[in-house]
């Protein structure tokens, strides 16, 4: 593994030195954010090669308004709050779902069938599941609010803040950032959506894109192959991720989420409004949707903080350029969502080491 | 954005698994892989089976994969 | 083969309305129950003269008045996990304190909070663990106490152990004597404890091989501290695990430690575990396992008397201590080759799907 590791390190200093100038990779997940950090990748890349990290924690994106609407049920009576244990550190402008703990109505689940079998044990309590994710996590919250519809249990609801990685990565390149000369695509929504969904990115801005794992093996290959693509001036859609990624990706998964989702606009921390980039559940599993059910508006939070996750998130700053880093936000008192989510970008800097 | 690892199909009831990774077993729904089959080895998240495992391209570039490989190998050898 | 304790609510009304099998709050007033719980169920347990005097304190005589003396809360989750139990994790968990501390441990003190409803034959599991961890640990409960508490106030049942040892002769621990060029060395394999636990917490459990790794440290830790001079220092990586233990190192020495990633011993299956969680092993706890800071030139020593022990069969040396640069940081060398921070970590685990 090592020399083949020590074969793309060549790669991209050869690439990075024919190109002459700095060459700026994205990457859009932020579960690579975190591998690339633990496994050290940054210091052994040349300095030619900077690498971005972009709006890919489902955390990050996820909008001040959506997590103080969680809040804000999570202060009822009659309502028990299921999430995935990324969520409860998350500061919305009135605390977390942590601080709320000694409530006793905030479950951490590890799947959304966890969530609807809180409901069907709590009669008396309307569950609220806090779905959010991106495309690989989707089709779990598809799969049990048919599953609820098909029950008819009443007591259960998603509040969905699950969003699609491509609107986004085309918002970025559409104006917000577009100084980025390359991809890394994300490997375990591309195992739903398919690498071929990438080609769009390819075709319209002229930029690889390359799918990749989360191993330290995979993203240096990943890496090298969108160096080798940029010094022969080309741009190709490719993938390094095969043991699990096919060009159509997961056509039962690709369904289930049309059936219960329609793509609207929706806000995106950092990045504002994208149009048909957040999905909301389809007017027939109305019932399930705690926005509608709880007559609750998606509403873009107003954060005077002075918190830059935004730009962080578009890769317009480094965490490190954010006043606020390692003074008044750290991962103990953490001020944005870039801090708490351990994907975050800011909270990988500050735990792996990158400080003032 | 995506916990997931592989792991192998011990038991199956129509799309209801359990997985084992290492010796480690878990819940898993094949919900979303109506083809899976008892002993393939599947990508599990956030309790459910998102795709099949090539296992020959995985053992190539997945390291974790060749320690699950490694680790069955030897636990076979041991329990028979 | 879970083991796991659920006490339901309609169970509590049940015990406290008929069934003499169970805790009553009674059993903590300091009157006749209290008295029959402590002789009928307590005391037999801990064959000692000083504890079946039963006098308000336990008279000890000790060969030396340079002792260490250190106590411990448990209120772990389950109540019984594979490995382990709150009772073999108490006299454990105290005996490693002292352990560590470069002494001999001799005593313990045994303090009991139970909630009413509890039941008796899951506290004679419990008493009985506690016995046998003790003698196989050779150190005596010389006393102890007995409270109760309403139901919902104890989880089923808390313990305290204080312990008194007696400081090893030429043994002088501290974080000051820490040098660079010192080699870090781990007894064994870690997570095991920490990722057992959650195996089998309600709501995450999973079906596991897992054990956890419970044990009394004593023998190998006084062996060590008799063969090897020089130890400058010794911890057991519990809360917070083997990153918590290694930070706390830097911080309180004022220099760096350089970790090599390749050299740390983990089981398989408890990285396996931790990635589908998304835990960090390094932040796992440990309950039979110490982290020992020596003089290079003991190393090697150290890692014989270790393995020779079963205690400490797969130690290894997993780093050194380096040269502060700008601020005392853990730096870990990772598989790749490549660098960065292990910092103090925040002190609670949860389960990703991200």
């Amino acid at each position: 593994m090592l020399d083949r590791i020590a074969n793309a390190q060549h790669a991209i200093d050869d690439a990075c030195r024919t190109i002459g100038r700095q060459i700026t990779i994205m990457e859009v997940c932020g579960t690579h954010t975190v591998s690339i950090f633990r496994s050290g990748i940054r210091s052994v890349l040349p300095d030619g090669l900077k690498l971005l990290s972009g709006p890919g924690c489902p955390v990050c994106v996820t909008d001040q308004g959506y997590i103080d609407t969680v809040m804000e049920l999570a202060d009822r009576d009659d309502c028990v709050i299921a999430t995935y244990g990324d969520m409860i550190r998350v500061p919305g402008s009135d605390g977390s779902l942590e601080s709320r703990a000694s409530k006793g109505n905030v479950r951490v689940v590890l799947s959304s069938e966890d969530a609807l079998q809180l409901a069907r044990e709590n009669a008396d309590k309307t569950v609220v599941f806090v779905a959010v994710g991106f495309e690989t996590t989707t089709p779990a919250t598809a799969v049990v609010v048919k599953e609820a519809a098909a029950e008819s249990i009443g007591n259960f609801c998603i509040l969905s803040g699950h969003k699609l990685v491509i609107p986004a990565m085309r918002a970025l390149l559409g104006g917000m950032n577009d100084r980025i000369d390359g991809f890394l695509c994300p490997g375990h929504v591309s195992v739903i959506i398919g690498s071929g969904a990438f080609a769009e990115i390819v075709n319209d801005y002229h930029r690889p894109c390359v799918v990749a794992g989360f191993e330290p093996l995979q993203i240096i290959e990943g890496l090298a192959e969108i160096c080798r693509q940029l010094a022969a001036g080309k741009a190709e859609l490719k993938s390094v991720y095969k043991a699990v990624v096919t060009e159509k990706g997961n056509t039962a998964a690709q369904q289930i989420i049309a059936e219960c989702f329609d793509p609207v606009d929706g806000y995106w921390r950092g990045l504002g409004k994208i149009t048909r980039s957040t999905l909301a559940l389809k007017e027939r599993y109305a019932r399930f949707d705690a926005f509608r059910r709880f007559g609750l508006e998606d509403k873009p939070g107003r954060d005077n903080s002075g918190c830059r996750c935004g730009e962080v998130l578009c890769g317009l700053i480094d965490p490190i350029q954010c006043p606020l880093f390692g003074k008044r936000c750290t991962p103990e008192k953490p001020i944005g969502p870039c801090m708490v989510s351990s994907e975050g970008t800011c909270a990988a800097w500050f735990k792996y080491g990158r400080r003032r | 954005m995506c916990l997931a690892i592989p792991a192998r199909i011990v038991e199956l009831q129509a799309d209801r698994a359990i997985v084992d990774a290492m010796g480690n077993r878990w819940k898993a729904r094949t919900t979303l892989l109506p083809d899976a089959k008892l002993g393939d080895v599947v990508l599990v998240h956030a309790g459910f089976a998102i795709s099949l495992v090539d296992e020959e391209e995985a053992r190539k570039t997945w390291e974790l994969f060749a320690e699950i490989d490694n680790f069955e190998k030897t636990s076979n050898k041991v329990s028979g | 083969m879970c083991g796991m304790v659920q006490i339901r609510p309609e169970e509590m009304t049940r015990a406290m309305t008929a069934n003499p099998e169970r805790i009553l709050l009674a059993h903590g007033g300091g009157g006749r129950l209290t008295s029959q719980l402590i002789r009928e169920r307590i005391v037999p347990k801990f064959k000692n003269e000083a504890l079946s005097e039963l006098a308000d304190s336990a008279h000890l005589t000790l060969a030396s008045s340079d002792i260490c003396f250190t106590t411990d809360s448990y209120v772990v989750k389950p109540l019984f996990f594979r490995g382990g139990d709150i009772g073999k994790l108490s006299v454990c968990g105290t005996v490693n304190d002292l352990a560590v501390a470069g002494s001999r441990p001799v005593a313990l003190s045994l303090s009991l909070i139970i909630e009413e409803g509890f039941e008796f034959d899951l506290l004679e599991r419990i008493l009985q663990s506690v016995s046998d961890t003790a003698q196989r640990n050779h150190v005596s409960i010389v006393t102890g106490d007995t409270k109760t508490v309403e139901h919902g106030s104890a989880d089923g049942i808390f313990i305290n152990t204080a312990g008194i040892g007696i400081r090893l002769p030429n043994v002088h621990l501290g974080l000051d004597k820490v040098e660079v060029g010192d080699k870090i060395v781990l007894s064994g394999t870690i997570g095991d404890h920490g990722m057992t636990i959650v195996s089998q917490r309600e709501g995450i459990g999973f079906e596991s091989p897992l054990e956890s790794d419970c044990a009394g440290l004593a023998e190998l830790t006084c062996s060590l501290f008799e063969s090897v001079p020089g130890i400058r220092f010794m911890r057991d990586p519990t809360r917070g695990g083997l990153a918590a233990t290694l930070n706390e190192i830097v911080d309180g020495s004022g220099r760096s430690a350089q970790i090599d990633e390749r050299a740390i011993p983990i089981r398989p299956a408890v990285q396996a575990a931790a990635d589908m969680l998304g835990f960090d092993v390094l932040n796992a706890a440990n309950e039979g396992k110490f982290v020992a800071v020596v003089p290079p030139e003991m190393a090697n020593e150290c890692l014989r008397v270790c393995r020779e022990h079963p205690l400490g069969r797969d130690a290894a040396v997993i780093g050194e201590i380096v040269t502060t640069r700008d601020v005392p940081l853990v730096e870990l060398r990772t598989k790749i080759g490549g660098r960065r921070v292990v910092q103090m970590p925040y002190g609670r685990e949860l389960p990703r799907i991200c």
